[in-house]
């Protein structure tokens, strides 16, 4: 580490964004000469720390020194006077442009525009570290991986040398990704400062020198990676469990059937890539199954396509209605499978941007799943009112009345209504991602309260959940994804955080890392 | 630093207040652009505006027969405004619509009974609105294309259209235009009810508003239209069918615009040209927007830019002005009653600036 020049170095950094503390006292050092990967969950705050270096955020409190001296970044373009470059998750191009026009876009450079000149830079970029770069292609005609080495020979055209990538191959292909760390490798090697904000331990230990590790928002430690295994990784990055107290009834072994079946499901997302990679499972009624994974592992896709959603590229879901009785749920539209006798709630991730209307009033949404049940070409918003009223009195809905917007609530009392409307049609198949995202504490509860009531009614639930301490508690049983596939089905009784972190974390189940 | 703020509601009385306060204030600017530029007495030029527009019997029938279509114009664009598609074809649509039911005149003028002739005209019209309105949403529910270029092209496919028709039909022959069709005969003409020929026009399009009230605000389909404008996932996730949505509605859309043209044609101007459409495709959708597509104070807004444009040509012509100066009266008044949205939805806060970088 001796010969290692310090490139920055952090000094009791927070920030906060209203009342959440994305960042608290986060102090440590980032070297020339070595890849740093930068660990932790959804929502440790990894990326918020790094936009502080990039110009984006500004810090409430703590200090910044790049080589040694003491530095205030109030905008990017300080960032890159500084010689710092980030690449974002989402790429920020210009569609119409060639990839050497983004490259200088917004640079002054000093004797005119001369695109040969930039061109011929590039090429010289290119060569140093091993990149492949068409300058003259337009970038609507590049692939994820050629627009992200447009972004990397952007951030080194203004000579960044302390390079900050923040999940760079959540969107590349495993060659891909080698290619990425070849260049990452010759970076480190002529003497750049390079971070990688990651949480999947298979890059950390392919790629990086020495692992940071953040949780909630704070500094937990440092190792060098080749000294260290996955376990103490893992276990860094997910802590140990912390007692929530959420109730969890037992199962009803008496009343306890499959109630869906999903068999060797393959999804392509709308950029093509594959989201959920030949997945298989059963979930049974009168329980929770718990889903866990990073985000993006392909668990929004998974319930979109249960639901009727989503294209199926194939496999089958099956739903049991007893023993003897099935029904393909592939193929259908959400309509088609409630009109199927198929009673299965959805409550997504987005909830006012997909499971409701936020211009509308409460009556109005209420009314999205049920409009359709009159005989004649009208609406009767009777119904609707009626049970907007049951749903605000039942879950303790905070609203002016039933005629205010729901884009006007906060968010718990959104996702009050959604869940609501949801478990109002007496599901047999209840499945919700995400369902106590933003939610106060109080509203959390409310809403473990209504999964739990549901599991003992007999309907089968699945939870898609990111806090793990709350899938430990609430869960019978947890499903694991990792890149689209399922890396282990545990259960939630007998589990613990770290098993779960590692399948989190390890593609296939544990043989790939 | 000045931010602006989202405001999270207003009471109704305090909203009226403010509107009727900044109709107030767009006088008085107006009454100062008037005394400075041209030395005129305001309340004069006031006192002529409201003759103009309704200084007679005949005038206000004038003012309520252009009101009348230009509201049946804005009906029909509501619909696809408020599933946020951009119609701005109602140029065209009204036009194939006009052309349709000349055409039947011209056709069949002499073969049919009358009844029967005025039935095909109606169904004529609406068929070529609603076909015109259709090509497009097809190629925006299909391919996402943009709505508002590809409507607007095909005003002028419409323009180019008429031209073509106008030239075939012309009478007589190398004038360049129809003229009065059918003026012996009066065959295809709408009927005269209480021998006024506006009424009918202006009570056939009230019977419009109140059907699309209803057909917004009470049915399925109303209902499917709001939610696909709002989130398109959101229907998706509910199961409605975008696709079909997008195309229903905009034959629903451009069939109002070709019985926009049937009127035109049938009830008052019994003849056709390129300009029949009067740019009311256009100036509707300030009326649809003014009114927040509600198609009863949509009756409001389109009196209101009508008699706007009634009484600035009267100053004109009184006061032996540019015809210009109307317009900017009416353009002065307009802008505030539109900026008035703006401080009823926001606020404006001034605030130190905020502490960024040293």
């Amino acid at each position: 580490m001796s010969e290692k020049q310090l490139a920055v170095r952090l000094k009791g950094i927070s920030k906060s964004f209203g009342p959440v503390k994305a960042n608290q006292n986060v102090s440590f050092d980032i070297y020339r000469g070595e890849v740093l990967a930068l660990l932790g969950e959804n929502g440790s705050g990894k990326t918020t720390l790094m936009n502080m270096l990039s110009g984006i955020y500004f810090p409430d409190s703590g200090e910044i020194e790049i080589d040694g001296k003491h530095v205030s970044i109030g905008s990017p373009r300080d960032a890159f006077d500084y010689g710092i470059g980030m690449i974002h998750q989402h790429f920020k191009l210009i569609n119409v442009f060639t990839a050497a026009e983004n490259i200088v876009l917004g640079l002054k450079e000093d004797a005119g525009f001369d695109l040969n000149r930039v061109k011929a830079r590039v090429a010289e970029i290119c060569d140093e570290y091993g990149f492949v770069v068409d300058p003259d292609k337009k970038v609507y005609d590049m692939s994820v991986s050629e627009k992200q080495t447009v972004e990397i020979v952007k951030a080194l055209y203004r000579g960044a040398d302390i390079l900050i990538l923040d999940e760079p191959t959540a969107v590349l292909t495993p060659q891909e990704t080698e290619k990425l760390f070849a260049v990452l490798r010759n970076m480190r090697d002529d003497g750049k400062a390079v971070v990688i904000i990651t949480h999947k331990l298979q890059e950390v230990s392919d790629i990086s020198d020495r692992v940071v590790v953040l949780r909630k928002g704070e500094y937990v430690g440092e190792m060098i990676t080749a000294q260290s295994t996955a376990d103490q990784m893992t276990e860094m990055m997910v802590g140990h469990a912390v007692k929530l107290n959420i109730e969890r009834p037992p199962i009803e072994e008496d009343y306890r059937m499959e109630r869906i079946r999903v068999e060797h499901l393959t999804v392509r997302g709308t950029d093509g890539l594959v989201k959920v990679d030949d997945v298989s499972f059963s979930a049974y009624t009168g329980e929770i199954l718990g889903i866990a994974g990073i985000s993006g592992s392909g668990q929004r896709e998974l319930l979109e396509s249960i639901a009727g959603l989503t294209k199926v590229e194939g496999g089958s879901v099956t739903y049991f209605i007893d023993e003897n009785e099935t029904k393909e749920l592939i193929g259908m539209d959400s309509v088609d499978i409630r009109n199927m006798g198929v009673m299965l709630s959805f409550v997504p991730e987005d909830r006012l941007g997909m499971g409701l209307v936020s211009s509308m009033d409460l009556t109005d949404n209420m009314m999205l799943r049920s409009f359709r049940n009159t005989n004649t070409p009208f609406t009767d918003r009777s119904e609707p009112r009626h049970l907007a009223e049951v749903v605000v009195e039942a879950l303790g809905v905070d609203t002016p009345s039933i005629n205010t917007p729901v884009g006007r609530l906060s968010g718990g009392n959104v996702q009050k209504v959604l869940v609501g409307r949801e478990i109002a049609a007496a599901p047999t198949v209840l499945m919700s991602a995400y369902a106590v995202r933003g939610l106060d504490v109080n509203s959390s509860y409310v809403i473990y309260d209504l999964l739990n009531m549901q599991k003992q009614n007999g309907v089968c639930v699945m939870y898609v959940g990111e806090d793990l301490d709350v899938l430990l508690e609430l869960c019978d049983r947890i499903l694991v994804l990792c890149a689209g596939k399922v890396s282990g089905i545990v259960d939630g009784r007998t589990t613990s955080k770290n098993e779960v972190g590692l399948l989190m974390t390890k593609v296939g189940g544990g043989d790939a890392a | 630093m000045i931010h602006v703020v989202k405001r999270s509601s207003m009471p109704m009385a305090h909203q009226i207040a403010i509107r009727v306060g900044v109709i107030v204030l767009a006088l008085i600017v107006c009454a100062i652009v008037t005394t400075l530029t041209c030395g005129l007495n305001p309340l004069d030029v006031y006192g002529t505006m409201i003759t103009g527009a309704v200084g007679s019997t005949r005038k206000v029938w004038i003012l309520l027969q252009e009101a009348a279509m230009l509201l049946c114009v804005s009906l029909a664009l509501t619909p696809a405004f408020r599933m946020k598609f951009w119609n701005l074809g109602g140029e065209g649509q009204i036009l194939v619509g006009a052309l349709a039911s000349a055409a039947c005149m011209i056709l069949f003028g002499e073969s049919m009974p009358n009844a029967a002739l005025i039935l095909v005209m109606f169904v004529a019209s609406l068929a070529a609105g609603a076909i015109w309105a259709m090509i497009p949403a097809i190629f925006k529910a299909k391919w996402n294309t943009n709505e508002t270029l590809f409507t607007l092209m095909m005003n002028y496919v419409a323009t180019q259209l008429v031209a073509f028709f106008v030239i075939v039909w012309e009478k007589p022959k190398g004038s360049g235009q129809i003229g009065i069709i059918n003026q012996s005969t009066n065959a295809g003409w709408l009927p005269r009810v209480l021998d006024n020929k506006y009424l009918l026009n202006v009570v056939l399009v009230l019977l419009v508003c109140v059907l699309l009230q209803v057909y917004l605000s009470h049915t399925k389909q109303g209902y499917e239209i709001s939610v696909v404008g709002e989130s398109q996932n959101t229907a998706r996730y509910v199961g409605i069918k975008v696709d079909r949505v997008i195309i229903r509605t905009l034959l629903i859309s451009g069939a109002i615009c070709g019985f926009a043209g049937f009127l035109l044609v049938a009830g008052t101007n019994h003849t056709l040209t390129t300009t029949i459409a009067g740019g009311r495709g256009f100036t509707a959708v300030m009326v649809a927007w003014l009114a927040g597509f509600n198609p009863y104070i949509m009756i409001g807004s389109a009196l209101l830019l009508e008699f706007l444009s009634c009484g600035a040509s009267e100053i004109s012509t009184i006061y032996g002005l540019n015809q210009s100066f109307g317009d900017i009266l009416t353009g002065i008044i307009l802008f505030f009653i539109i900026g008035t949205d703006f401080f009823i939805n926001y606020r404006i806060v001034f605030s130190k600036k905020e502490v960024q970088d040293v």
